[in-house]
């Protein structure tokens, strides 16, 4: 299934901003916004649910934190009990740091590989950009045509009117 | 009032830049050959790296035996040089970690040369303790993985293992935060680099970055998560190295001081580092629009803050001794301030205590010679503290029978000397091959103190 794009390249952050909030009051569908640096606000105007990302690494830290407390209880206390200065075979405060430790770590890990899993990243992962100089200075706000509505014309006149650079069409195989 | 521009903020950045020019600013450096100062300084840090590897060569063939130390002094040079890098390093996790959750802005411009910063010089610390253990090709020991000598657990009470797990942690967090950081400017690499080797290059390791912002807005929460991580874990690294120390019995050292002292003097000659490397890649990489006055400014007054906080340490910990009754407590801290290492704890003690008093005045702060000189010195006092605090205390313990003088050899300073190679080594090839000034966040605050043409947020 063929796509239609039409993307409006803007310079600044202020009318990409404009431009989405804009798209979404005539009721196009933005597929997506490029930008250089993350702007402050796109994603309330691009209407994204906010991330679950952070659960998830709770639950991560979570898993890290009880497993590193029962493998030192297993190892101090069960497999191999060794008397250390008379200390008790199941030290629990004495387990506290490295526990503390492996929950930042399990966490940290966890955060950055789910990261990469749901934004789909990879080494060597080739980069198809909307238009060039979205990575240096350009901003690009990416609308799809959904139903027989919608208005070329109209869009362009939308996006030339909040000063876009210039307003692309694209028209795509592949579906993102 | 005409002149509603003198109520706003300076600007974090000088000289009016577009991003255009942020982009090009930092990028055109690594394009274009480097100079002949960057050579000559590759080639004193690599020379030096080359002292440092002969040492280790040489000390890992002959053993630990080269060392000065003795069955009095069981920790001395290497365990100072390891607590002195370490605490370097904390500085890196402040800047990045700390003051993003605090909305300090400023902090885009140092923080990626700070995160590099943190990771070379853990890198330089862990090569101490490896060392140490005598037979460095079995420290993966320290790990307690299923062994053939009945499964062999370490011994998790053991502080010393608590520090295994958060310097590697520490490392592997620090790491990957700075990568994080490093996405979105590894692809503007990319997409200007006309180098085939770089495209290539920058385009594996950005990992098909694009800019979307479906995962600008992945991106931004999980750089809020790292920094949250961070933030307790760069706490816990240097509290868990004071109780290497404040776990045993010797005066001195068994003081519940430790944890917040060590933490607040980490900071501390990190800060300093930061200073003395941020004054030197301005000038090498022509960034004072970027690193401007003002970001020393902030640095020098964050010195003069720990420096407050390591000073009332060292005062505390003496009235504590005094205070206590103990007589051991007692000598160990005269012995410290007047016994035959004296002057090494009146250099620690002027260094970090009363040179930094000098950044009270602005004329010293936005004096770039004085900052540095200052920075080094204070580098200097907290290298010093860390011997003083680890050599006095063990020298001269309960029995005047074990007392027992420590000097460094020759191997054991062309090690640290070294370390010194590797760390500047690291961060000159760092300078010419990753951009210094962390260009998609610095674009970010562009904006700051200057007029608004267009009401962006409202």
């Amino acid at each position: 299934m063929s796509k239609r794009l039409f993307i409006g390249v803007f310079d600044n952050e202020g009318s990409t901003l404009a431009a989405v909030r804009a798209s979404r009051q005539h009721g196009f569908k933005v597929v997506d916004v490029y930008a250089p640096y993350a702007v402050h606000g796109v994603e309330e105007a691009m209407g994204l649910a906010p991330s679950r990302l952070p659960w998830f690494v709770f639950a991560v830290g979570l898993l890290g934190a009880s497993l590193k407390v029962w493998f030192e209880f297993w190892t101090t206390a069960v497999d191999w009990p060794v008397n250390v200065g008379g200390k008790p075979f199941n030290s629990l405060p004495a387990f506290v740091p490295v526990t503390f430790e492996v929950m930042v770590l399990f966490a940290a890990v966890g955060a950055v590989l789910s990261f990469f899993v749901v934004c789909r990243l990879y080494p060597a992962k080739r980069a198809v950009l909307p238009v060039s100089g979205v990575t240096d200075n350009r901003f690009a706000v990416v609308l799809e045509q959904t139903d027989s509505t919608f208005e070329p014309a109209e869009v362009e006149k939308m996006f030339k009117d909040l000063h876009a650079v210039r307003v692309e069409e694209q028209i795509t195989g592949e579906t993102a | 009032m005409a002149e509603a521009a003198i109520a706003l903020r300076p600007p974090l950045i000088d000289g009016d830049k577009t991003i255009t020019e942020v982009t090009h600013d930092v990028c055109a450096p690594m394009e274009a050959r480097p100079t002949a100062l960057w050579w000559s300084a590759l080639f004193v840090s690599s020379s030096l790296l080359l002292v440092g590897a002969i040492a280790i060569v040489y000390q890992i063939s002959v053993g630990v035996g080269t060392w000065g130390l003795n069955r009095t002094v069981g920790w001395a040079f290497d365990i100072t040089n390891f607590v002195f890098w370490i605490g370097i390093g904390h500085a890196g996790t402040l800047i990045s970690a700390i003051l993003f959750l605090f909305r300090q802005r400023w902090r885009t411009s140092v923080n990626r040369a700070a995160e590099a910063m943190t990771i070379f010089a853990v890198m330089c610390a862990g090569i101490f303790p490896v060392i140490h253990t005598g037979r460095p090709w079995f420290a993966y020991w320290m790990f307690p993985y299923p062994n053939t000598r009945g499964s062999l657990w370490v011994n998790f009470r053991s502080p010393l293992v608590w520090d295994f797990f958060a310097i590697s942690t520490y490392l592997t967090v620090s790491a990957m935060f700075w990568f994080i950081g490093l996405l979105p400017d590894l692809a503007t690499i990319r997409d200007r680099a006309t180098a085939k080797w770089r495209r290539k290059l920058a385009g594996v390791l950005s990992l098909g970055w694009t800019g979307s912002y479906r995962a600008w807005q992945r991106y931004e929460v999980v750089y809020l998560m790292l920094a949250g991580l961070g933030t307790p874990l760069v706490i816990s690294v240097h509290t868990i190295v004071s109780w290497d120390f404040a776990t045993a019995v010797l005066p001195g050292w068994h003081a519940t001081i430790f944890p917040p002292y060590f933490v607040a003097s980490a900071i501390f000659s990190g800060m300093a580092m930061v200073l003395t490397l941020m004054i030197i890649a301005r000038k090498l990489m022509h960034l004072e629009d970027y690193i401007t006055i003002r970001h020393i400014e902030r640095m020098s007054k964050l010195v003069i803050t720990t420096s407050g906080i390591v000073g009332l340490a060292y005062a505390t910990e003496f009235f504590t001794a005094l205070y206590s009754g103990s007589s051991y407590e007692q000598f160990v801290f005269l012995n410290r301030a007047l016994g035959p290492l004296f002057w090494g704890y009146w250099t620690m003690v002027g260094c970090n205590v009363f040179v930094p008093q000098l950044l009270w005045f602005r004329k010293v702060r936005t004096c770039v010679p004085a900052v540095f000189v200052i920075s080094i010195l204070v580098n200097v006092g907290m290298w010093f503290e860390r011997f003083i605090i680890i050599v006095t205390s063990l020298s001269r313990d309960f029995i005047p029978a074990n007392w027992f003088h420590y000097a460094p050899t020759r191997i054991e300073v062309a090690t640290l000397v070294g370390t010194f190679g590797l760390f500047f080594t690291l961060f000159l090839l760092f300078c010419r091959f990753v951009p210094v000034i962390a260009v998609a966040e610095v674009k970010g605050v562009l904006k700051y103190g200057k007029p608004r043409m267009e009401s962006a947020h409202e």
